[in-house]
């Protein structure tokens, strides 16, 4: 011990050998167990562990194409709801602890309850796209890599149309993984005076920017 | 023309074995034979077209075909998907044909604000189209229009 003794800083001596290597080992398993418990958080099995997700938005879903598709790739709940970054993806963790305090109080816990909260529940997920340009899109759905010849008439028209307009993704793209909510499209009486759906404010100041 | 009656009795001999025949016959379901456990044959769907310019009317006011796929567009009870493209509101921005006039039209051809809630479905005359063939050949042409 005596000649590892002379490479040891004087706070390791201090210490001691043996509470630095502990101390060590603790933040490995701490740091572990704690992104261990951020993955298993960010599970489709935790997302439907609850049945407010799995009898109402997880149903709608599976008929969508990023549930069930030719090529087998799926997107699931985390790749949309959770951001991949670190430091979003705290702030979007620590924020679900409120979903959390939901789940106790039962405010949505019937489809009836789920559906008369549909608009503020989609609102809040539209704003929060919106804000980040659709980051979560993006990570799969890069528009500068998009070969507008491969595309439909009608998306190869539209697409750098609407990003020239400075649009992001969710502006047009509502409503393709879950049911929307009542829409007032100036049918009938039919959902007269509900929501509005915005396809995005054409952004001045982005358009100003590209002249 | 001594065995026509021969004829006549040989075809009506036929005819009755066939009718028989096809009594007897058991009628098959889409799915065929398949137990309604196992998974169904798919090797005879239709597949949508592809995405085309619009399709020419085959008489006067016939509702316009749809030209294009519509593989994930829902009409629910809280929105629909057709109108986000094709209403008044939406049209000049996404370039579709705009939802005819009459369809503000109530049944005594009233005049209404909004879309007339019996057009809600747009699917009962707008149709889609699929790449299967007719069975049979199709000699149908349109009346003539006014003055032709």
């Amino acid at each position: 011990m005596m000649s590892l003794q002379k490479f040891m800083p004087a706070w390791v001596k201090r210490v001691g050998l043996f509470t630095v290597v502990a101390l060590f080992l603790a933040g490995v398993i701490f740091w572990g167990g704690f992104n261990w418990a951020l993955e298993a958080t960010n599970k489709e099995e935790f997302c439907i562990s609850c049945h407010e997700m799995k009898d109402n938005v997880f149903k709608e879903y599976q008929n969508t194409i990023h549930y069930t598709n030719r090529t087998g790739v799926r997107a699931t709940c985390p790749d949309c709801h959770v951001p991949k970054e670190w430091g979003p993806k705290m702030i979007r963790k620590i924020q679900a602890s409120n979903e959390v305090w939901h789940k106790l109080l039962g405010s949505v816990d019937t489809p009836e309850k789920f559906n008369a909260k549909r608009h503020e529940l989609a609102q809040h997920e539209w704003d929060r796209m919106k804000k980040n340009d659709s980051q979560e899109c993006r990570n799969c759905h890069r528009y500068d890599y998009m070969d507008y010849t491969e595309q439909g008439n009608r998306a190869a028209k539209m697409h750098p149309k609407a990003f020239e307009e400075g649009k992001t993704c969710i502006d047009c793209h509502k409503g393709i993984a879950h049911q929307l909510p009542q829409i007032d499209q100036h049918i009938g009486k039919q959902n007269e005076g509900a929501l509005e759906i915005s396809h995005g404010d054409k952004t001045e100041a982005k358009v100003e920017e590209k002249k | 023309m001594r065995f026509i009656p021969a004829l006549v009795l040989a075809g009506a001999a036929l005819l009755s074995w066939a009718g028989v025949a096809s009594a007897q016959e058991v009628v098959e379901s889409l799915r065929g034979n398949n137990p309604i456990t196992a998974t169904s044959r798919t090797d005879n769907m239709f597949r949508p077209e592809k995405d085309q310019d619009l399709i020419p009317r085959n008489f006067q006011k016939q509702p316009p075909l749809i030209p294009h796929s519509i593989k994930g567009y829902n009409i629910t009870q809280n929105f629909n998907k057709c109108m986000d493209c094709h209403s008044k509101e939406r049209a000049e921005e996404t370039g579709a044909t705009k939802v005819a006039k009459s369809h503000y039209l109530d049944r005594e051809d009233k005049k209404l604000t909004n879309i007339s809630p019996r057009r809600y479905f747009c699917l009962q005359c707008h149709v889609p189209q699929f790449d299967a063939k007719p069975l049979v050949e199709n000699t149908y042409k349109p009346a003539a229009k006014k003055g032709e």
